[in-house]
Formats: C-alpha cells, structure tokens, sequence
C-alpha cells in the first residue's frame, strides 16, 4: 500500500476530505519552492502536487504556463528540482506527487524517473499528456515500484472508458472539472456533481477534482461528493508575487488562503 | 535500419513502427477517436472521394503540373529537373489538398467551427479558404514573429474571413501556435474540429494530413509514366512537419528503384538553436502528441529552432518521417538558409518561377544532387508552394546584408 493509499484510507475513515495544492518546482526558484511546500504542510495540507515545469504544456493555462516559462527561463534542471524534493520531502507530512509532461519522463527514462523521484521521496505521477492507452509501460514500471501513476477522467470521457482508466489508476483518479485547461473559474459545470457521484459509485479509487477550483464555495460544494480537491493556479498567481513582493509576505498569503479553503473542505 | 519501410502503416493505434500514437490529455482523446472513426468511414466512401476529387479539380487547378525546368537543368548541367507545380494550386500552395479534405470530414462530423494554427500562413490561407467555401467559422493562431515575416497571407486570411489570433508565447512561430491551438481546442472540442496542417500531432492526423496530400505523389507517378515512360531517378521535398514531403514520398515508399530524399531546414549552421533539422540533428522523444524525432535538450524540453523559412521553422517532424528515417527508405538532409535563399534567385532567374522559401530548400538540395548525374537522369522537385508572400522578406533579407 502506497504512501497516497494510506493517506486516503485514513481520510476516508475520518469522514475528511483531502486537500492538494499545487506549486511548480523553481517559480521563481527552488529555494522558495522548498518554503513553499512546507508552509502547504504546516496549514494542513494533505498532499501536494509539484509541477515539474515543460516548455510546451497543452492542457495548461495561462498562469501555470507562465509560472513554468519562468522556472524554465532560470534553467531550472529536472536533476535540481529532485535535489531539492529530496531535501524537504522528509520535513512534511503531505505526500508529494510530482505533475509532469510525458516529454520529460520518456527522455529521463521510464524506470529511471520513477526509481529517482522515489528516491527524493515523490509519491506518484500524475502524468497529463499520457492518456490510459499509451500508459501501460509506464503503469508497469510504477506498480511494481508501490508509486502511484494518477490518471485523469474529463468531461469528454465516456462512462465506459472512465471504468477503465479507474481500473488502470493508481492512488486516487483525478476528475477534471471541465473540458479545457488549467485555470480559475467562477462557474464550474452543472452535471460535474452528478458524474463525479456517479463515478464514485462504481469504483473504490479516491476521486479529486480539479481544474478551475479557487473558491471556498466551490469547495464546500464539491466536497460531499470527492475525496479531495485539487488547487492549481490560485495557489500559483499567489506565488507569482514572489517577483514583486517580500517572500514572508507571499508565504502568508499563500498560507492563510490555504486555510480559508481547508475550513471550508473540512470545518 | 533493419526492417523494411511499408506503406501499411499506422496500425490502429497510430504507430508508424516504434512513432507515433496519441500523447495528449485525456481532453482529446474522445474527439481523435471519433475523427479516427469518421475518417475510416470516409476513405471508403465513393461519394466522399468523389466530392473531393471534384473540388481538386475544379477548385483547386489539379493536376498540377510536371514541369520540365530545362534551363535550370541546363544551368545546373547534369540530371533532367521537374518540378511537381503545388505553386500552381489555387492559394498558392500543397497546403489546400488537406484543408478541403479535412473540411469536408469536418461537415460530416457535424461541427461547424475551425481553428487551425499556421507558421508560414499558407496553411491558415488554405484553412480560410476552405472554410470560406463551406460556410465554416474558422480561427487561426499565428506566432506574431510569423505574423511580422509573412504580412502578405495575414491579410488574405482576414479577407477570406478568417479570425487570425496572435500567439505571444514562446518564440512566437509555428510551435507556439499549435500549442495555442490544442489549448482552445481543450475548451471547444465538442463543437469545434482543428485542422492541423502537417503530418504531425497525435493520431489520426499524421495519417488523414498524409492521405490528402498523397495526391501529389500520385499524380507524379502517372505524369511520369506519360511524360517520361519510366518512373523519376529521386524525388525532393522539403521537410518542416513534413506534409508536402510525406504526401510526395508515399506513394514511392514501394517503388524501391526511386531515391527518396527530404530537405529540412538548415538555418545559419550546425550549433543547437540555429536550424530545425530535428532528423539530422535531434532524437526521438513527444512533441505536440506523438513520438518522433524532436530538438529537445537533455530534460526533455523543446530546444528554440531557427529556419529563414516560417513554415520550416519548427522543431518536431511528423512520425512517418522517423520510421521513414530509421527504416532508410528516405535519406533526410538540410539546406541553409543562404542556400534557400540562392536557389530561391536561380529558379526565378532561369524559369520565371518564384519557390516559396520552404520549397526553395528543396529546390537547392536538387540542384546539388543534379550536377553530379548524366543527363538521362531525372529529378521530381516538390514545388510545394509560391513565393510572393515572401518577396518582402527576402527584400528586407539581401537589402540588409547589402
């Protein structure tokens, strides 16, 4: 049982939710990504997904693709941003799994990446441009290893094929909120709830949802019927003002926004 | 290199040999899977071939012509020069023998809407035109350093009603624009077909892009046995994503006594960043939903790429083109930039012609391979598209090394 199942079978037993932030490795550098991660931890966070930046991301929006041109534009190295996961995966709670571009891992070799993202104490992958079909190499190696190789159901899906990427999944499955990118919104979809339940009924797998979740009514929303939810460019616009404001100033924010969504996913 | 090139290729899951498939987000796949669906139904759909063998001749000018260039031959000195005309196609270019296909599979999938990306802005002309014709609304995404070099094509895509939206990301070229391209397709999907210009991207597209085009090497198989009573010694293309190349080689990759060679683009020189010869200079890895050769540093991301030419000027290649490569049925070459823009003055000087940029690449690499050959000898240049909408550049280009 993987680091991720645990946490889930704890959750799930408690009647909580689990919430993820999401943070990209080197925006603007590493060092403060590191403080970023632990001050996720200390507010309560249950997991924590690292970007590992790409240049050419399709399934994200505008700010995380900003935030990973600006990690890119520094040189930021796959090699340095495990260095730096291997440095503070020990010091927080919150299992990290690492979001990362199938260019990436296919050039670092399949096994290669998952035994050194281990090594820094990663969880699991989640792997946004590898859909169930191309996964299957891949989804060997991490079974075999105990790291969980999450992967994504979408509006688009169709029922019958959301059952088997929840059968091929590992971890928990991530539902993507909308058909499009990576983003805050003020709407979420109106049948969102209805398939997320639906999906939950008919597999054991922890459900989260992400894609364009920033607002506590979201999360009061959405809770009932996931097991977590996931925050992406909410978290990243704040760390964005690393360039411009004191970091103490930045890690606050990020902090007491973290709170203000933790009381409401579990409060 | 020890295998067999076969021309039964993708499987059903894409792969051309070991490239190819379908890395993009799950978004996606429901919508590849119906195009791969429609597309099936189509190929074998009389009515479907009917419909767009008219629109090739009556809308488009084809066949295009073999045209025998004998003072550049004779210039040259050495084997006989052809030039398989797609300048001659209505809006200038091969780019048209996709975008009405694709149009059409887009009215039958019952979509109403199209984006499309464009480097050199031939293909969002071709795309323009197409949906023009079919009462389409249709979006283009075009890096705005290619909206600065190809002016021209920009204003034909707004008169052919067309909105052309600029992409600032990146580098500004055709990478970024099909990045943009598949993000709005992300949020637009269901209502909304792209039609990618090249043989790239995840499946179906290498396959529908290199089907449409293959026309041009069909045709150049049956006016060489009219004209000349014999198939040609080699054939040239350019290779950006590779779609005229692909559509020209095809229809060869079976007839083993004909050399194959493409032509990418050499830029300024070997260094990393300076040209965008990823089948010369890169290796395998996934870009832009399928795997194939790609310039790609050591972490996997995509290395900045140079070419003169917009439409070359990118950094992944279609997966036929690698099984092509690896099996050794093609031999991949480059051409650099002073090279193009050279044999971009010859073919205007010697024939009346002006080469788009892209085509000029292929058009130096045949004038290179021509003068070591006899005479009998004969070479099929793929004339892929025109060069009026590069005229300004090029002025700009000799003006400033004057």
């Amino acid at each position: 049982m993987s680091k991720i199942d645990q946490l889930f079978k704890t959750l799930r037993a408690a009647g909580q939710k689990a919430f993820m932030p999401f943070v990209t490795a080197g925006d603007p550098d590493l060092e403060f990504t590191a403080a970023v991660l632990k001050e996720l931890d200390a507010r309560g966070s249950h997991l924590c997904e690292l970007g590992i930046p790409y240049s050419d991301p399709i399934a994200d929006g505008p700010v995380i693709q900003a935030s990973y041109s600006r990690a890119l534009d520094k040189k930021v190295k796959l090699a340095q941003i495990l260095s730096m996961l291997g440095g503070v995966s020990g010091q927080v709670k919150a299992p990290i799994v690492t979001m990362v571009s199938y260019a990436i891992i296919l050039r670092h070799g399949l096994a290669k990446y998952v035994e050194d993202a281990q090594k820094a104490g990663a969880a699991g992958a989640i792997v946004p441009d590898l859909p169930a079909d191309e996964a299957r190499e891949l989804a060997a190696i991490c079974k075999t290893a105990d790291f969980s190789l999450v992967q994504l159901v979408t509006p688009t899906t169709p029922r019958e094929r959301a059952l088997k990427i929840a059968e091929s999944s590992s971890g928990f499955l991530y539902y993507v909120s909308v058909a499009g990118i990576t983003g805050e919104r003020t709407e979420l979809p109106r049948d969102l709830i209805e398939n997320v339940g639906w999906l939950r009924e008919q597999t054991p797998l922890p459900i989260c949802i992400g894609f364009g979740i920033s607002q506590p009514e979201h999360v009061k929303r959405l809770a009932p019927v996931a097991d977590g939810l996931i925050v992406g460019s909410a978290i990243v616009r704040r760390v964005a003002e690393a360039g411009s404001k004191p970091r103490e100033a930045v890690l606050k924010d990020i902090g007491e926004y973290v709170s203000t969504l933790l009381a409401a996913l579990n409060g | 290199m020890s295998q067999t090139a076969s021309s039964h290729v993708p499987d059903a899951a894409g792969r051309f040999g070991a490239f190819g498939g379908r890395y993009v987000p799950e978004t996606l796949m429901r919508a590849l899977d119906e195009l791969a669906a429609e597309y099936e139904k189509a190929r074998v759909d009389a009515a479907f071939q009917a419909e767009l063998d008219d629109l090739y001749r009556n809308y488009v000018g084809r066949p295009s012509p073999l045209y025998h260039a004998r003072r550049l031959s004779k210039e040259t000195g050495g084997a006989q020069i052809y030039l398989k005309r797609e300048d001659l196609n209505h809006t200038g270019a091969h780019k048209i023998n996709n975008t009405l296909g694709q149009a059409l599979l887009t009215i039958r999938m019952g979509k109403k809407r199209v984006i499309a990306e464009t480097g050199a802005g031939q293909h969002g002309v071709a795309t323009a035109t197409a949906c023009a014709r079919f009462g389409l609304d249709c979006v283009v995404y075009m890096g705005e350093e290619d909206i600065r070099r190809q002016q021209p094509n920009v204003f034909s895509m707004k008169l052919l009603g067309a909105e052309v939206r600029p992409v600032s990301t990146g580098s500004r070229t055709l990478r970024d624009a099909i990045n943009e391209a598949m993000r709005e397709w992300m949020s637009s999907v269901e209502t909304t077909h792209y039609i990618l210009g090249s043989v790239v991207g995840p499946h179906p597209f290498p396959v529908i892009v290199r089907d449409f085009q293959s026309v041009i090497g069909y045709e150049t198989i049956e006016q060489s046995r009219h004209q000349l009573g014999r198939l040609p010694d080699l054939v040239v293309a350019s290779v950006g994503g590779g779609s005229n190349a692909a559509g020209m080689f095809y229809p060869f990759v079976e007839e083993e006594g004909v050399e194959l060679i493409g032509v990418e683009a050499g830029g300024r020189s070997a260094e990393a960043g300076q040209h965008a010869s990823p089948l010369s200079y890169g290796q395998p890895g996934v870009l832009h939903g399928s795997f194939s050769y790609v310039m790609q540093d050591e972490d996997g991301q995509t290395c900045d790429v140079h070419s003169i030419s917009a439409g070359l000027d990118y950094p992944g290649v279609g997966p036929e083109h690698s099984y092509w490569k690896d099996t050794g049925r093609v031999r991949y070459t480059y051409c650099r930039d002073d090279e193009a823009l050279k044999a971009f003055g010859i073919l205007a000087r010697t024939e009346g012609i002006l080469p788009a940029l892209e085509s000029s690449h292929a058009v130096a690499k045949a004038v290179e391979l021509a003068k070591g050959r006899s005479p009998e000898e004969v070479i099929v240049v793929c004339l892929s598209g025109r060069g009026d909408k590069d005229a300004a550049e090029i002025a700009r280009l000799t003006g400033a090394s004057k």
